[in-house]
């Protein structure tokens, strides 16, 4: 499902690269706990993911689409795939709770009475039912988090992507958090998921990729968390 | 199809909402908008009525050929034909002079003993061919095609260029020629510099709004899908600042029409030109319309471009 050769990326040139020949094999339906500490590059590997960053060297290929070949008015048919938790949950201050999520939806062109009926259900999912007509700003960081992982689902992507989803949140919610993202997978969905928190590492007993300074240190099926 | 069409009412819908929320940032992007369209709107008026001034003063000089007694009807008309092949003549009109007699009584028509006097003689006024040139200002190759000899020889008097008004008309004019030239040249660069300002202010609405592209981007949505909203809000700053500057005018015609009480300002006949707004209302207002929407639209499709590109390297 998503295949990475060799990857590099180095922001300027003269740099140290942050990712540096990183070869990762991500099976479909597969659940991977990326971990490693600020700075390793874990983000750098999302934004790659999604072609927020281009790679400078190295191959790409995710849901069978290289990355090389992409053109720019393909990269957001290829982004509609992959649903993306960003770690500062990237929602649209002018945009109501229901409206964020339902945004996700609009642009691929699907029906009204469709979105009124599928965005309630995600945000049941979530925990948010009743908030729907909210903004942003009037929700904790927490409400805001899930907001992100609702807009993430709706589409039923195919891979999803969430940086530190349980980042702003107490230890209850977080592992709500982390059961929606096991749910999810469940029915079929890649998930890669990156923490810092040992004891959600330690309790999914899923495959641990660690990543330290722009290199796989070690990727070990059911691990622990180690740094 | 289908979804097309839903994706368009969406992103009008989106628009207008986005206006609504935004609302304060629309008002400064309109007050300067309502500005320049007035100006504009309030230039077009004058100039239309600066050209209808000249037309009406310029038509009103002619020159006149007074024609011997002794000249025959052949002759005159002959003379009727050379003149209408000359370059720069409108038209030319004959008059009889039993016709040259009736206009004369009909302008003195209050002066009972003049009329009486003109009576008592055979007809004294000439026979009378009045030239209406197509420009003024260039009226010499016909001077000098009355003066040849063989044509002054039928004349009974040096012709007569509008008696002594030409010159007064003719400074009119020029005045007039010259306010509108300034005005145009005044419009212009004005029109410039306001659609820069515009152009600027929406691009500060739209740098205010670039994370929300950027994350719109990363979401996956559409080039257009992202950047139609921003153009249907502008594009509904651009017509309400247009129906506010033609409102804007129509209250300074009512208040002026009032308060004044004067039909005319220095050389602007504001009779005029409120008749010229009434009649033409809905052609400015389209106008007004058209300008503001293009302003709208063009420049928030430039300023979104820059946060709508993809990293390439």
């Amino acid at each position: 499902m998503i295949l990475l050769d060799r990857v590099s990326k180095t922001y300027s040139r003269g740099s140290k690269p942050s990712l540096d020949r990183v070869s990762l094999h991500v099976e479909p339906k597969e659940f991977v706990i990326v971990v490693g500490q600020s700075g390793a590059g874990k983000t750098t590997l999302l934004k790659l993911l999604t072609r927020e960053e281009r790679q400078t060297s190295g191959k790409i290929i995710v849901g069978g689409i290289d990355y090389d070949k992409l053109k720019d008015r393909e990269i957001p048919l290829l982004r509609r795939k992959i649903g993306v938790v960003f770690q500062d949950f990237k929602l649209l201050p002018n945009k109501t709770i229901f409206e964020n999520v339902a945004y996700a939806l609009e642009m691929v062109g699907m029906g009204n009475k469709e979105i009124r009926n599928t965005v309630p259900k995600v945000l049941d999912i979530v925990n948010l039912t009743g908030k729907e007509d909210r903004m942003p700003v009037e929700l904790s960081g927490g409400e805001r988090q899930r907001v992100a992982i609702a807009r993430a689902i709706v589409r039923q992507p195919k891979i999803l992507i969430a940086d530190e989803p349980t980042g702003n949140l107490d230890p209850k919610h977080a592992w709500d958090v982390i059961k929606v993202l096991e749910k999810i997978n469940r029915f079929g969905t890649t998930v890669l998921l990156t923490t810092h928190n040992q004891e959600i590492v330690n309790r999914l007993k899923r495959r641990v990729v660690t990543i330290s300074d722009g290199k796989i240190v070690s990727d070990r099926a059911n691990g622990g968390y180690k740094l | 199809m289908k979804r097309r069409l839903i994706t368009f009412w969406r992103i009008i819908r989106t628009g207008i909402v986005n206006f609504l929320r935004n609302i304060s940032l629309a008002i400064a992007a309109m007050a300067i908008m309502v500005v320049t369209l007035t100006i504009v709107l309030f230039s077009i008026i004058v100039n239309f009525t600066f050209s209808h001034t000249i037309s009406q003063i310029t038509s009103k000089i002619n020159i006149s050929v007074f024609l011997n007694d002794s000249t025959t009807q052949s002759q005159a008309n002959r003379l009727i034909g050379e003149l209408k092949s000359l370059p720069n003549v409108e038209s030319v009109q004959y008059l009889s002079k039993a016709q040259a007699l009736k206009i004369y009584e009909q302008e003195n028509a209050s002066n009972q003993q003049l009329i009486q006097a003109v009576n008592e003689t055979s007809n004294p006024l000439p026979a009378t061919i009045i030239i209406k040139p197509v420009n003024l200002n260039n009226i010499q190759s016909i001077k000098d095609f009355l003066s040849k000899p063989a044509i002054s020889k039928l004349q009974s008097d040096p012709p007569s260029y509008s008696g002594q008004e030409k010159e007064a008309i003719d400074r009119i004019t020029h005045a007039t020629n010259v306010l509108q030239e300034m005005g145009v040249v005044a419009v212009a660069i004005f029109a410039f510099v306001s659609v820069l300002i515009i152009f600027n202010t929406i691009q500060m609405a739209i740098f205010n709004r670039r994370d929300e592209i950027h994350i719109m981007r990363l979401l996956g949505a559409g080039t257009w899908f992202i950047r139609g909203p921003f153009i249907v809000e502008s594009i509904i700053y651009g017509m309400l600042s247009a129906a506010i500057s033609v409102l804007i005018i129509n209250a300074s015609f009512q208040a002026s029409a009032g308060a004044l009480q004067a039909s005319s300002l220095g050389l602007l006949d504001i009779g005029y030109a409120n008749r010229f707004f009434n009649q033409r209302f809905i052609e400015l207002l389209l106008v007004e319309l058209g300008l503001g929407i293009v302003i709208g639209a063009v420049s928030s499709l430039i300023a979104t471009r820059r946060y709508l590109k993809f990293k390439t390297r």
